[in-house]
């Protein structure tokens, strides 16, 4: 991973409106969000938001200072200068005839990837990992004509 | 009880008696509570009068103003005043009315999204859902918007909500899990500041509206005089230190002083309290001088190093950070340099009273100067946003019984009038209220006039015309030439004394220096409101050095 990217994991109250002044906040500032993903957390009055961003540390520091004064902000931590797990999920439909059909099967085991539909034309395989790894696999499947790429963005969690 | 009466109570309950603001069909149950509990209301001409007028009267009472707006065209008209208060850091509560809560995204008549598009002006903002939520959100508003970083907190509450039956009871406490300002500095980086200023040959203080916020001038003056270094001051900060006092140097940044943006250069430790160190107050440091130590004193951490790295942070309030540094005791002897500075600053405002100007029309900076002489121990001045606001800056001597009201940050054109007749109603009798504007900044909010009258409050009124919209015809002569001026001509002005008659207002025109002393003398003898219109040459330059040099 680039190292001016940061992954942002910023715990907020549950309220309506939240996300749009986090999202905001980046917007105003002039700062691009990579990818950003939201869900509940053992609290259901607390919601976990987890960014990408790109920015060197006067960046990074002034996101953090302006995220830590929106009032339903409760904390950030930056997941990428700790050690932390990396992962997201990602979708792949591509296209594929009887003869590559079991080729990308197996190259999917080899990246612990499921294949969860096959249509004539076309299979789906799911591969959850790092961007590193998943990005692999993208340039793997390249050759045989990918038809559409989904993926969740980044979530993360500090090791215990 | 009804919900819009909960609100009411809830306002009272906070020691809010005066509201302002404009109603409308979103807010028709809120009013009616009003009504009925007896709530004091200032019918403004134009909602973003209303933000101003909050905000000049929270600014005299300490407090925090209130103002109000119906929904749709209610609202995006206050956005304008509460994005003022932001920029400067000013507390203000807004209720805005909304649409029925299950029609809101509908586009129904008078619906806007107030809280998206106010997310940007305010510190923080609430649509309200459940009516059961008002007396907390309301007791977390008042709360946000006073501590800290002070700042505008808006409400939007939809007509249904207000209608609703609920139980009245009002929080005591506020926890925001979020929201734990610092108050006092780390203990640590205080020793180090006082070693630092112990260190120092030449140090420079530069202050902000900070001041003003934690109300700690008089501990400003202890350390100044304790540390007797000379006090340089950002347009918010104007009236945080005396201007009398043998330390201070006045106004920095692009309309400062040269002395002092020459000092700042020169300064070995830099010193900010509660200033943003704005790109107007820093445009004119050259950062050359690389051996500078500076070290930022702020409420807001995200202010510190924002703009100019910074060596020493300091979080927090900066009274108790004050009171901290003055438990030290200082010893370097910096006398040379703080006192030619302060020589510095007497001979050029001396020097540009004095000057002869040839050409026609009153000198704005005399005109300023006797309204500083006439104004007495107590005053609050108002400036717009223009030349007017940097001569009001330079020329009336401000301290903290002598206010000095401006919009700092945003530069909102019409903002004199409305926040001179806010002030004017939380100041007491013995204070003076004037409110200096230029004629595109006056005609903005000019109805607010009717205020003046209606309520009877004795507001100088001092529009400085030059039948130009002056700073920014100065702004196309300095980029493009003389030959540039393009949409600047004000073209018509109305009879400024038959305006005055027709608000039954006494009218007063000055046309030349001669004429100042004379009407000023009259309009200060009494307690009555007046307009006085002061022409002045269009070439006469915003900064004397700028044309003299």
């Amino acid at each position: 991973m680039n190292k001016d990217r940061h992954v942002l994991s910023i715990t907020v109250e549950n309220y309506a409106g939240t996300l749009s002044k986090v999202a905001g906040l980046f917007t105003r500032r002039g700062y691009n969000i990579d990818t950003l993903n939201v869900a509940e957390t053992m609290d259901p009055n607390i919601s976990r938001i987890t960014v990408t961003v790109t920015g060197d540390e006067e960046v990074l520091e002034q996101i953090t200072k302006q995220l830590n004064k929106l009032i339903n902000v409760i904390k950030i931590t930056d997941l990428t200068c700790k050690k932390s797990i990396l992962r997201e999920l990602m979708f792949l439909r591509i296209s594929s005839t009887k003869e590559t059909r079991s080729e990308i099967i197996q190259l999917a085991d080899v990246f612990k990837g499921k294949t969860v539909d096959i249509a004539p034309k076309s299979i789906t395989v799911e591969v959850t990992g790092d961007e590193d790894k998943n990005n692999a696999f993208i340039e793997l499947m390249k050759p045989f004509g990918i038809l559409e790429i989904v993926r969740t963005g980044l979530t993360a969690i500090e090791r215990g | 009880m009804k919900a819009a009466e909960v609100i009411v109570k809830c306002l009272q309950l906070e020691g809010v008696n005066t509201v302002y603001g404009y109603p409308g069909g979103a807010v028709l149950p809120l009013y009616e509570a009003m009504r009925k509990l007896e709530m004091n209301h200032i019918l403004v001409r134009q909602e973003q009068s209303a933000a101003h007028m909050a905000s000049g009267y929270g600014r005299v009472n300490n407090t925090v103003g209130v103002c109000l707006a119906t929904s749709g065209p209610g609202a995006t008209n206050l956005l304008t005043g509460l994005a003022t208060a932001h920029m400067d850091s000013i507390p203000l509560i807004a209720i805005t009315g909304q649409v029925n809560s299950k029609k809101i995204g509908t586009d129904m008549f008078q619906e806007a999204d107030v809280v998206g598009s106010s997310e940007s002006f305010t510190k923080h903002n609430y649509l309200v859902k459940n009516a059961k939520d008002l007396p907390r959100i309301i007791k977390e508003a008042f709360h946000i918007a006073n501590t800290g970083r002070k700042g505008p907190v808006l409400i939007d509450i939809p007509k249904d909500i207000q209608d609703e039956e609920i139980e009245f009871s009002y929080p005591s406490e506020v926890d925001i899990r979020g929201y734990k300002p610092t108050i006092s500095g780390h203990s640590k980086q205080i020793t180090r500041i006082a070693e630092q200023i112990n260190n120092s040959r030449q140090p420079i203080l530069c202050i902000g509206g900070g001041i003003n916020s934690s109300g700690c001038s008089k501990e400003l003056v202890e350390f100044v005089e304790k540390t007797r270094m000379p006090v340089v001051c950002t347009l918010m900060g104007v009236d945080g230190f005396p201007n009398g006092n043998p330390y201070f140097a006045g106004l920095l940044g692009s309309h400062g002083y040269p002395f002092v943006n020459k000092a700042m250069n020169k300064a070995d430790l830099i010193i900010v309290i509660g200033a943003r160190f704005a790109d107007r107050s820093t445009a004119v440091i050259s950062h050359k001088n690389t051996s500078q130590h500076v070290i930022h004193i702020d409420i807001d951490p995200a202010e510190i190093g924002k703009n100019v790295k910074t060596h020493t942070p300091v979080v927090g309030d900066a009274g108790a950070i004050l009171r901290q540094l003055n438990t030290y005791d200082y010893t370097s002897d910096i006398s040379p340099w703080t006192d030619g500075i302060i020589l510095e600053r007497k001979r050029y405002m001396e020097e540009n009273l004095n000057r002869e100007w040839d050409a026609q029309g009153t000198n704005p900076c005399k005109l300023i100067k006797s309204i500083s002489d006439k104004t007495g121990s107590k005053a609050v001045v108002t400036s717009d946003v223009g030349q007017n606001q940097i001569w009001t800056a330079h020329y009336f001597l401000a301290d903290d019984s002598r206010r000095y009201f401006t919009s700092g940050g945003l530069g909102t054109m019409g903002y004199s009038l409305p926040a001179a007749i806010g002030a004017r109603m939380a100041a007491d009798n013995d204070t003076t209220v004037t409110a200096v504007m230029g004629e595109g900044g006056f005609q903005m909010l000019m109805g607010e006039l009717a205020l003046v009258r209606g309520h009877d409050l004795d507001i100088k009124v001092v529009i400085i015309t030059n039948e130009r919209l002056g700073m920014v015809r100065e702004l196309q002569l300095n980029a493009y030439g003389n030959e540039s001026y393009y949409g600047i001509d004000i073209g018509f002005n109305p009879d400024y004394m038959k305006l005055a008659e027709a608000y039954n207002i006494k009218g007063y025109l000055i046309e030349e220096d001669s004429q100042i002393d004379e009407v000023l003398k009259e309009a200060y003898g009494t307690n009555e409101p007046c307009l006085i219109q002061c022409r002045v040459n269009p070439d006469f330059p915003t900064l004397a050095h700028w044309r003299w040099r």
